[in-house]
C-alpha cells in the first residue's frame, strides 16, 4: 500500500519533471523564434525598397522636412545600430508608434487584437463542432455518399478564395436575403452604447445588458464567423478522417468489436479518443492560421482586427506596426503549439 | 406543460433575433449621414499636418480659415473668420480686420491672438504643409515679426516680396492656415510642442461640425458645433473606412450607408441604374500624367517626348478605365484654375509617332520601363498605353509595385516612366507651375525637387518664367503668362499629362445637398440634409 503511493508519486514528480523541462524548453523555443523573428522581419523591412519617411510625411514635404523626419527615426544611423536600438526596445514591449495611427505599437495591438480573437475562436468552434462529427462519419461510412460529399466540402474549402467566398456571402445572405448585418462589427448606431471593456463587441455588449447592442453584433459576426469556421471544418473533417480510418484499422478497434461492444461505443469512445490525441495539433494549427490568416476576410467584412491593420500597415509601409504584428502573430504560433503539445502530453501517456 | 417555458423561452428569443436584425436592416438614423470610403491615409487630425486627402476633407468641415472662396467659381475670394483685409500699397503687408462675436466649439471667443498663433503655429511646427505659408518668406525666426496682432480683431501679415495677392489668400484659406483655439491648446501643450501631440487625434476649432472620434481605419465621427453661427441640418456625420469597394457598393445599396465614396467605375454603372442612388461628380484639381526621366538617353530626346504624346488613346481611357473618373486633359493646370488652358492637341496617332520616332534615329522602336502603383486603375491604364507604344515598336515593360515604393523610386530619380498624379496644393495656379514648370537646381542633391526634378528636367527659361509670373499682380497679365508656360510644357516638356481627375459619390436619393467641391478640402457636408 505504502509504495503504492510512493510509486505513484514518484510518477506524478517524473510528470512534473517532465512538464517543467518542456515549459524551459518552451520559453528557449520561444526566445529564439522570437529573435529570429524580429531579424527577418527587420532587415528585410529595412531591405524593401519603400521609404518609411514618405510614409509620415507624404510625397511633397520639402527637403528639410524629410531630412529632419529621417534623423528623427533614426534611419541615418548604420543598420546594425538601428537594430541592436529597436531590439532593446522591443524586448521592454516598446515596439515605437505607428506612422498610421500615431500610437504606440502594442497599443494598437491590443486593441485590434480582440476583434481577430473574436472571429477566429468562434470561426474554430466552427468548425470543431461541424467538422469532427463529419470528419468521423465520412470515415465510418467510407466510400459512402456522406464520405464523398465531405470529401467535396473539404476541397473546396481549400481551393475557393476566401475574399470571393465572402463577397458572394455577402451578396446572399446581406443583400440579397437579408439574413444578416454587413460588413462591420457593430452598427454605428450601436457602437455607442456600450464601453469596450474587453474588446470584444459580443462579451462587451453582453455584460453590460445592451442586448440590442448583443444581437446586432451578433448578426455582424455570423458570416464572417462562418466562413472562417467553414475554412476551419474543412481542413478538420479532412483530418479527422484519416485519423479515424487510421485507428479503425487498428486491432484493438477490432478487439472491443469481437467483445460485443455497440458500434457507437466503439467508434465514439474508443476510436475517436485516440484520434483525438493528434486532431489536438490539426485543431491548434487551424486556430492559429485563423488568427493570422483571417487577414482577407477582415477587408471584405471591414472587420478591424490584427489582418487588418498589418495589412494597412504593410501599404503604407508603417514598418513599426508590421513588425509589431508579426512578432504577435509568431508569439500566438509559439504559444499555440506549445498549448498543443501539452495538451498531447496529458492526453498520450506514451508522449511523456 | 414543464417543457413550455423552455419553448417559449427559446420562441422569445428567436423573436428578439428576428425583430432587432430587422432593426438592423432600416435605414441609418435620420439626422445622422453616414458615408462608407477608404481611409488609411489619414495620419493626423491637425490642421497644421494635415496634407492627405482624406483628413483635408474633415480639416475643411471642423475647422475655419480667414478666408474661404466659392466652390463653384473659385475666383470669387470671401472672408470666413476675416471681416475685411486691406494691402499695402507695397504688396507686402496684409491687414485682416476679424469678425466680431464669433466662437470656437470650446465656447472661447475667436480673436486676433488666436488667428496669429494658428498661423504662427503652422510655421513653427513646420509639417509637410507648412511650406505653403514658409514660401512668403516665413520662419521661426522671424515669424513674430511678420504675423502680428494689432487690436483685438485685428492683424497683419507681411509676406517677403509683392506677391500676386490671389495667390497670397489662397494659401489664407488653405487647411494650413485653419484658425485653432488657442486658450485650448495652450492647456494641453506639453513641452512647448505647440499641443501637437495632443491636436493630432483631438479637436480645437470653429468649423460646422466637431470632430467627436477618431478610431484609425475604423470610424470618424462628426458631430454638429452648437456654437457655429448656422446650424448644420444634420446632428453627425460618420465616416466609416470600409476598404473594399464591393462591400461599399453593398452598404449603399442596402441603405446601411448613404454615400459610397471609393467605388470603381463599373461599380459606378452599376449603381446608377439604381433608382434610389443617384451619382455625383466633381472636377479635381488633380491631373494624371506620365513622368519621363531624362536620365534616359531615349526619353531625353525632345522627339521621343513628343512621341510617346502621340501614342496615348486619350479618349479611349477616359471613356473605359477612367469612366466617371477622369475627363481628358493634357495641361498641367488643372480647368478651374487662373490661366488653366483646356486644349488638348495630342491624339493617338501612330504614324506620326514612327515619324517623330525615325527623326529621332529609334526607327525600330525601343524598350523601356513604367514604374507603376498596384491599383486597378492605374494598372489598367498602363496596359492600354502598353498596346499603344507597341504599334509604334515601342516595348513597356509594366513594374507593377506598392503605391510607397513606387513613389520611393520616383523621388530618387531610378524610373524610367513614372504613372501618377499629382493634386495642386492650393487654388492657385503658382502650384502646379512651381511644380511642373520650375527647377531651380537639376543636380543629384538638390534642396527643392519639383517634378521637373523629378523627371531630371531642367526647363531653362521656364524657371524664371514661373516665379515671375507669380509676382505679377495684374491678373490678366498673369493668365496669359500660365498660358505661355502650359504651352511650353505641353510641347517639350517631359511630362504625358492625360486626364483631370473627375471625384465621384454615389449618394442615396434621400440626401441633400451633399457637396463635392473643386478640391478635396472643399468636399461639404455641412449643409446635407435627409428627408
Amino acid at each position: 500500500m505504502v509504495s503504492a503511493v510512493m510509486n505513484g508519486g514518484g510518477g506524478h514528480v517524473g510528470a512534473l519533471r517532465s512538464f517543467l523541462k518542456k515549459v524551459v524548453q518552451f520559453v528557449i523555443v520561444l526566445a529564439t523564434t522570437l529573435l529570429g523573428l524580429v531579424a527577418v522581419t527587420f532587415f528585410i523591412g529595412r531591405v524593401v525598397p519603400i521609404d518609411p519617411v514618405i510614409a509620415i510625411v507624404g510625397d511633397r514635404a520639402p527637403a528639410h522636412v524629410y531630412e529632419r523626419t529621417r534623423q528623427e527615426l533614426g534611419l541615418d544611423r548604420p543598420l546594425i545600430e538601428q537594430f541592436v536600438i529597436y531590439v532593446k526596445k522591443a524586448a521592454t514591449g516598446d515596439f515605437g508608434n505607428s506612422v498610421l495611427t500615431t500610437n504606440p505599437v502594442m497599443t494598437d495591438i491590443i486593441n485590434v487584437f480582440p476583434a481577430t480573437l473574436e472571429l477566429a475562436t468562434l470561426g474554430t468552434i466552427i468548425g470543431v463542432i461541424v467538422g469532427i462529427p463529419l470528419g468521423v462519419l465520412a470515415a465510418v461510412k467510407r466510400g459512402s455518399l456522406l464520405d464523398q460529399f465531405v470529401r467535396v466540402l473539404g476541397l473546396v474549402g481549400y481551393s475557393v478564395p476566401i475574399f470571393w467566398l465572402g463577397l458572394m456571402g455577402l451578396l446572399l445572405f446581406y443583400a440579397k436575403l437579408g439574413w444578416v448585418a454587413g460588413p462591420g462589427r457593430i452598427d454605428v448606431t450601436y457602437s455607442y452604447l456600450y464601453t469596450p471593456v474587453t474588446g470584444i463587441v459580443l462579451l462587451d455588449t453582453a455584460m453590460q445588458g445592451q442586448w440590442d447592442a448583443f444581437w446586432d453584433a451578433v448578426s455582424h459576426v455570423l458570416l464572417p464567423a462562418c466562413l472562417l469556421g467553414y475554412f476551419s471544418l474543412a481542413y478538420i473533417s479532412r483530418m479527422t478522417r484519416s485519423f479515424m480510418l487510421n485507428e479503425l484499422a487498428q486491432e484493438y478497434v477490432i478487439a472491443a468489436r469481437v467483445k460485443g461492444l455497440s458500434e457507437m461505443r466503439v467508434i465514439w469512445r474508443h476510436a475517436l479518443r485516440n484520434a483525438a490525441v493528434p486532431l489536438i495539433t490539426v485543431i491548434a494549427l487551424s486556430y492559429a492560421n485563423l488568427l493570422e490568416g483571417s487577414v482577407l476576410t477582415e477587408t471584405v467584412f471591414a472587420w478591424p482586427g490584427l489582418g487588418q491593420y498589418i495589412t494597412n500597415s504593410l501599404q503604407n509601409a508603417d514598418m513599426n506596426a508590421v513588425l509589431g504584428g508579426t512578432l504577435v502573430i509568431g508569439t500566438v504560433f509559439v504559444l499555440l503549439n506549445l498549448v498543443s503539445d501539452l495538451l498531447y502530453r496529458l492526453l498520450d501517456p506514451r508522449t511523456r | 406543460m414543464k417543457r413550455l417555458p423552455k419553448f417559449l423561452l427559446s420562441a422569445a428569443m428567436v423573436a428578439t433575433m428576428a425583430t432587432s436584425f430587422s432593426a438592423v436592416m432600416a435605414a441609418t438614423p435620420p439626422d445622422t449621414l453616414v458615408q462608407a470610403w477608404q481611409s488609411d491615409d489619414i495620419i493626423s487630425l491637425d490642421p497644421a499636418e494635415v496634407f492627405e486627402m482624406n483628413a483635408s476633407e474633415i480639416i475643411g468641415n471642423t475647422y475655419e480659415r480667414l478666408i474661404t472662396y466659392d466652390i463653384k467659381d473659385v475666383s470669387k475670394i470671401s472672408g470666413q473668420v476675416a471681416e475685411s483685409w486691406t494691402v499695402s500699397p507695397d504688396g507686402k503687408t496684409y491687414t485682416f480686420k476679424i469678425k466680431p462675436n464669433r466662437k470656437f466649439a470650446s465656447g472661447n471667443p475667436i480673436t486676433a491672438e488666436d488667428v496669429v498663433y494658428s498661423l504662427q503655429r503652422a510655421v513653427a511646427l513646420d509639417k509637410s504643409p507648412a511650406f505653403i505659408l514658409g514660401q512668403f518668406g516665413l520662419t521661426k525666426d522671424n515669424m513674430k515679426d511678420k504675423i502680428k496682432q494689432t487690436g483685438p480683431l485685428e492683424l497683419t501679415f507681411e509676406v517677403d516680396k509683392p506677391y500676386a495677392p490671389t495667390l497670397v489668400l489662397y494659401c489664407l484659406g488653405n487647411s494650413v492656415a485653419s484658425i485653432v483655439d488657442k486658450k485650448l491648446l495652450t492647456q494641453n501643450e506639453k513641452d512647448g510642442d505647440w499641443g501637437y501631440n495632443w491636436l493630432k487625434t483631438k479637436y480645437a476649432g470653429s468649423g460646422p461640425y466637431i470632430m467627436r472620434d477618431w478610431k484609425a481605419n475604423e470610424v470618424l465621427v462628426l458631430e454638429r458645433n452648437p456654437n457655429y453661427e448656422q446650424k448644420t441640418p444634420l446632428a453627425r456625420v460618420i465616416y466609416r473606412h470600409i476598404k473594399e469597394t464591393a462591400s461599399q457598393r453593398l452598404l449603399l445599396e442596402k441603405g446601411d450607408v448613404d454615400v459610397a465614396r471609393s467605388l470603381n467605375p463599373e461599380e459606378i454603372a452599376a449603381v446608377s441604374k439604381n433608382p434610389d442612388i443617384t451619382v455625383q461628380s466633381a472636377p479635381k484639381g488633380t491631373v494624371y500624367y506620365l513622368g519621363l526621366n531624362q536620365k534616359n538617353p531615349n526619353l531625353a530626346k525632345p522627339e521621343v517626348r513628343q512621341a510617346l504624346k502621340y501614342l496615348v488613346d486619350y479618349q479611349a481611357i477616359a471613356d473605359t478605365i477612367m469612366k466617371s473618373k477622369g475627363e481628358v486633359h493634357q495641361n498641367f493646370l488643372p480647368k478651374g484654375f487662373l490661366g488653366a488652358e483646356s486644349n488638348n492637341p495630342y491624339k493617338l496617332d501612330v504614324a506620326k509617332a514612327k515619324e517623330l520616332l525615325a527623326k529621332a534615329g529609334l526607327k525600330d522602336g525601343f524598350s523601356v520601363t513604367m514604374d507603376t502603383r498596384s491599383t486597378a486603375e492605374i494598372t489598367g491604364v498602363a496596359q492600354a498605353m502598353q498596346a499603344t507604344f507597341a504599334q509604334a515598336g515601342i516595348k513597356l515593360e509594366i513594374l507593377p509595385m506598392d503605391s510607397k515604393q513606387a513613389l520611393t523610386k520616383y523621388r530618387a530619380r531610378q524610373h524610367d516612366i513614372y504613372i501618377g498624379n499629382w493634386g495642386s496644393d492650393y487654388q492657385d495656379p503658382n502650384s502646379n507651375a512651381d511644380t511642373f514648370a520650375a527647377n531651380d537646381d537639376n543636380s543629384d542633391n538638390a534642396k527643392a525637387k519639383p517634378l521637373a526634378w523629378r523627371n531630371a528636367w531642367d526647363p531653362g527659361p521656364l524657371t524664371a518664367k514661373t516665379r515671375a509670373a507669380v509676382m505679377e499682380r495684374d491678373a490678366e497679365k498673369r493668365a496669359q503668362m500660365y498660358k505661355e508656360l502650359q504651352k511650353a510644357v505641353l510641347d517639350d516638356g517631359p511630362f504625358v499629362i492625360f486626364l483631370q481627375q473627375t471625384e465621384v459619390a454615389a449618394v442615396r436619393k434621400n440626401v441633400q445637398n451633399f457637396v463635392l467641391g473643386p478640391s478635396f478640402s472643399d468636399n461639404d457636408v455641412s449643409q446635407a440634409k435627409k428627408n
